[in-house]
């Protein structure tokens, strides 16, 4: 005994209705949120030159080219650090790693987030609870010394960095996805397809997670800016890997050689403005995704106060 | 069974029910049907092992559908009608109390039995809008159940799928194959889930208020799409409804329920003409008729709507019956038949003393 | 002269792209002070947005045209400013599925008090009686007043909600399908009190729903719309037994009736796209007895009858009567 819904649609006249597609959401989405398209440009620069690292960076990352701290010239855009190394070339290649790290250390956020909200959300009950609980711990536990601890006792390669943060970060996912889930895991449909026989995976796989996977996206595109300020961090601390380039060791780099006392900014500051950049792209990205999937955003509010007034012109059907 | 068959819904249809009764050839049997909902307890209770509560939803219900018969379970919100049809599908698993599918015993089958018995019984849900995934179009739709089972190949599923369209009235079923569900209108998406319901070929179809949210103009072609499918396929059919007025006009029987238990069943007819007991009467009364010179004067029940985590002792109607009798608040009476002559004799029963 | 009056009533919905959405499309409608007149038409009609507009309603992408009457005045003449005055204390209206709107963490009594403060009709200790007055008024004990909206069955909140309608003692009341979402005992009970309001009170009641049934049974009079015109208007006797308009009798032979044995009909296809112009008559695609003029002509509002129009061409053919609801042919 609820509304009645309208009855609209392919008529007595056969008239199509609009028919929606995932390319038009995302037509939609740029078209509508300038932000988005911001911040996609912006991440896309950043893929790219990740991507051609090794056939854009001027000269070689570890040679001496000029003279220490060196300031930004014609032939060194960015300057020289302490050791004559050109801050260009560092600075490609720090995109490239700290864009590698973020991304990898996503990755694995993703995938355990992901299971545990999807589990959780769709199974309930004890299983919801105990995972819940699980991820209580893991929230709670304060990132960076967490981070510090655990790169102390296993050492900072790469590998342990990406782990790392990922074991930090997929908390989050895990109950933005399962709030999803749960929501998504009631409606009619899926108990239909469940009452028709389905199993749980085809009930997840077919039915849930496309519903869950554009949110999955947009807290993604969210987490991968975290992680790359964790690894920022952990790089600035002294605790990341000391063979690889990132933007966190290039501030390190600076910090240590005590490069603002010389006055040497461009050591400093292109690479902190990096990690700014990207955070705010993703941010504005991700945001934006999120918006456009709200749906209580979209609703037409009873708002008093709005309506205008046309003057009648002519009468009755042929009514301006 | 005659040649000539009516087209719309229509209470001649019901006469051509084959010469045999419809009792002889029983699909579905349900006897003394419990089924409670637990009420949530908290972490706190779990751990203190307190005892877990129940909301008794449906308390002692025995009801039959016949092959090619259209029974209507007819209450009001919180009556437990729902619960009794999710619980004949065996979605949900009765506390106590017998079930039995074309014969067989499926009161406690395991899942894997269940599978197999989905496929014999379909439910129609009422929002034919949240009822079909948003992603799918009609095709993946239909063709869904079909994979599920494991039944033929692409290609014969998509001829079950164009047969299935057509029978439910979406003709040429090319035009609504891949078309998403929110091109549809209400009554469209009602028929394309009733055709999803009808691609396995079932023989019980469970409607829960399958036209309650579709436009008063669409209503009765669903509902005479119904009757089509319960005379052509010889389908059963269990309808939950509200509506006494689609329950008088569309199907066989009516079987009124409240608070948990049926309180009056008997040929749709006969139960609305002579109702037996006194919320039915109520009930029959509250409607308003749609003849503006018919004035009917409501019989309006004292009291709210019961909650049923608060059952009364003796007749669970007693405290807003009207007929109200000395012995009701202590004697919970069975349902007995109707005293009555003619051909529907025996068939009307009615849980009332007075009867 | 009639209490309120709506004249050549238009509502466009800005969609976007330059689309637009002709929602309502040159409603009249009258009202006389203690009548209870019915709205009738089924979802996507237009009626809703008419009574929303004439309550001055409507969201930022709306344009209005046509007047709203109200003894004699016109309210929407400068929108928002002229029609706040009015709102509330003259009109006021109940929205459909109020009762589940309720603001959950406030008492009823505050709620019923809000608008009365609001509009400065009563404040303090006298507000508070006059909420209790008005529980009274729609059969809720007054101590209902310092309970929450959760501790009501439905058909409780609904009458709360009427009561907060009332708060300021307006003289036409608007009611948006009051009982559409509740069960048939509780339905017959808000219908009895709606009556009641009215003859006690001398409300004027504009009852808009799709259930004809209870049209049929409380009101006086009718107006029967569709996609956005009104196809048929008179006393609710006329139009179920000489109905002038195929879509209202169909809509009555739709309806099934309880004792009745004809067979319940049907309309085949969907209301017309309200963004698009459309030649002839917005029926005609679905109608039984369509004929020549019908898809090209606009068939107009004409008189049939004492206080009766209807919107079709049958109406200008000498000698055609109606068949009445229940005898109509398939459509």
């Amino acid at each position: 005994m609820s509304a009645v819904l309208p009855e609209t649609g392919l008529g007595a006249e056969g008239e199509v209705g609009p028919r929606p597609s995932r390319v038009g959401f995302m037509r939609r989405l740029f078209r509508e949120r300038p932000s988005a398209l911001v911040g996609g440009a912006l991440l896309l620069l950043f893929l790219l030159v990740a991507l051609l690292s090794k056939w854009i960076e001027p000269y070689p990352i570890d040679a001496q080219v000029g003279p220490v701290f060196g300031p930004p010239s014609a032939s060194h855009w960015f300057g020289l650090d302490d050791s004559g190394y050109d801050m260009t070339s560092l600075l490609i290649e720090g995109t490239k790693v700290s864009l590698i790290v973020g991304l990898a250390a996503t990755l694995v956020s993703m995938v355990i987030g992901g299971g545990v909200g999807i589990a959780a959300g769709y199974f309930g009950g004890g299983v919801d609870t105990a995972l819940m609980r699980v991820t209580d711990y893991f929230l709670v536990i304060p990132d960076i010394p967490l981070m510090i601890v655990l790169a102390a006792l296993f050492g900072s390669s790469l590998f342990n960095i990406v782990l790392v943060i990922g074991i930090i970060l997929w908390t989050g996912t895990a109950r933005v996805i399962r709030a999803q889930v749960k929501s998504v895991r009631q409606r009619v449909y899926v108990d239909r397809a469940a009452s028709l026989g389905a199993g749980h995976l085809r009930l997840i796989v077919r039915h849930i997670l496309p519903q869950v996977a554009p949110l999955l996206i947009a807290n993604t595109v969210l987490t991968v800016a975290v992680a790359i300020f964790d690894e920022t961090a952990l790089s600035f601390l002294g605790l990341g890997d000391p063979t690889k380039v990132t933007w966190g060791s290039i501030i390190e780099h600076a910090f240590d050689r005590s490069a603002i006392s010389v006055g040497a900014w461009w050591t400093l500051v292109p690479a902190g403005l990096c990690v700014s950049v990207l955070t705010i792209a993703c941010y504005l990205l991700g945001q934006a995704i999120e918006d456009a999937l709200n749906p209580r955003l979209k609703v037409a509010h009873l708002s008093a106060r709005g309506f205008r007034l046309r003057p009648l012109v002519g009468a009755g059907r042929r009514a301006l | 069974m005659s040649l000539e068959r009516p087209i719309a819904g229509s209470r001649a249809a019901a006469a051509d029910l084959p010469a045999d009764r419809p009792a002889d050839r029983p699909l579905l049997e349900a006897h003394d049907l419990v089924v409670d909902y637990p009420i949530r307890r908290g972490l706190v209770g779990a751990m203190r092992r307190e005892p877990q509560q129940h909301v008794r939803a449906v308390d002692g219900v025995s009801l039959t559908v016949a092959k090619g018969e259209m029974l209507a379970l007819v209450g009001e919100s919180g009556c437990g009608k729902t619960t009794t049809a999710r619980a004949v599908l065996r979605m949900l698993e009765p506390a106590a109390g017998t079930l039995r599918f074309g014969g067989e015993d499926i009161t406690h089958l395991p899942a894997k039995a269940l599978r197999q018995l989905r496929r014999r019984m379909q439910l129609i849900y009422q929002d034919p809008y949240e009822s079909l995934d948003p992603r799918f179009r009609v095709h993946a739709t239909m063709e869904e159940p079909l994979a599920i089972h494991g039944v033929g190949d692409r290609a014969e599923r998509r001829q079950r799928t164009r047969d299935a369209l057509e029978r439910a009235g979406l003709a040429p079923p090319d035009l609504y194959l891949d078309r998403y569900p929110h091109e549809l209108s209400g009554g469209q998406r009602q028929r394309v889930a009733i055709a999803a319901g009808l691609v396995l070929e079932p023989e019980l179809l469970v409607a829960d208020e399958p036209a309650s949210m579709l436009d008063v103009s669409v209503r009765a072609g669903v509902l005479a799409l119904l009757t089509r499918l319960r005379q052509e396929a010889d389908l059963g059919i269990l309808m939950i409804t509200h509506d006494f007025s689609t329950a008088a006009h569309f199907a066989d029987r009516i079987a009124v329920m409240y608070l948990g238990r049926i309180v009056e069943e008997g040929p749709a007819r006969t139960v609305v003409n002579a109702p037996a007991h006194p919320y039915t009467r109520a009930l029959l009364s509250a409607v308003p008729p749609r003849n503006p010179r018919e004035r009917r004067i409501p019989e309006i029940l004292k009291g709210e709507p019961p909650d049923p985590t608060a059952i009364p002792r003796g007749c669970r109607f007693h405290p807003r019956c009207p007929l109200v009798q000395e012995q009701c608040p202590t004697i919970d009476p069975a349902l007995r038949p109707v005293p009555s002559s003619g051909p529907d004799a025996g068939r009307h029963r009615a849980a009332c003393v007075l009867v | 002269m009639s209490l309120l009056e709506v004249r050549d009533l238009h509502v466009w919905f800005e969609l976007g792209h330059g689309r637009e959405l002709h929602a309502v499309q040159g409603v009249d409608l009258t009202l006389d002070q203690g009548e209870r007149v019915g709205l009738v038409g089924e979802s996507g009609c237009g009626k809703t947005t008419t009574i929303l507009a004439v309550m001055g309603l409507l969201p930022p992408n709306a344009s209005v045209a046509g007047e709203v009457l109200f003894d004699g005045e016109n309210i929407l003449r400068r929108g928002e400013e002229t029609v706040a005055a009015y709102r509330w204390k003259d009109l006021a209206m109940v929205f459909q599925g109020a009762m589940n709107a309720l603001n959950p963490v406030k008492t009823v009594g505050w709620q019923l008090r809000e608008p009365m403060q609001l509009h400065g009709v009563a404040s303090g200790a006298r507000a508070d009686a006059r909420a209790r007055e008005l529980l009274g008024l729609v059969g809720l004990p007054a101590s209902a007043a310092d309970r929450y909206p959760h501790e009501f069955s439905g058909g409780m909140r609904q009458r709360a909600t009427i009561a907060m309608a009332l708060a300021c003692d307006p003289k036409v009341l608007l009611a948006d399908e009051p009982t559409t979402a509740l069960d048939v005992m509780v339905q017959a009970q808000i219908l009895q009190l709606l009556v009641e309001l009215t003859e006690r009170l001398g409300l004027t009641l504009l009852l808009v729903t799709h259930d004809l049934p209870v049209v049929a049974q409380l009101c006086q009079r009718a107006a029967v719309m569709y996609a956005g015109t009104l196809a048929e208007a008179g006393p609710i006797d006329q139009l179920y037994h000489q109905p002038r308009h195929p879509y209202t009798r169909l809509l009555f032979a739709a309806t099934p009736d309880i004792y009745g044995e004809d067979d319940v009909q049907w309309i085949r296809g969907a209301p017309p796209r309200l963004d698009r112009p459309i030649p002839g008559c917005p029926f005609q695609p679905r109608c039984d007895r369509a004929f020549a003029p019908c898809p090209t002509e606009r068939p107009p509002l004409r008189v049939v009858g004492p206080a009766h129009r209807a919107a079709c061409h049958l109406n200008d053919l000498d000698s055609e009567v109606q068949p009445s609801a229940g005898a109509g042919s398939r459509a």
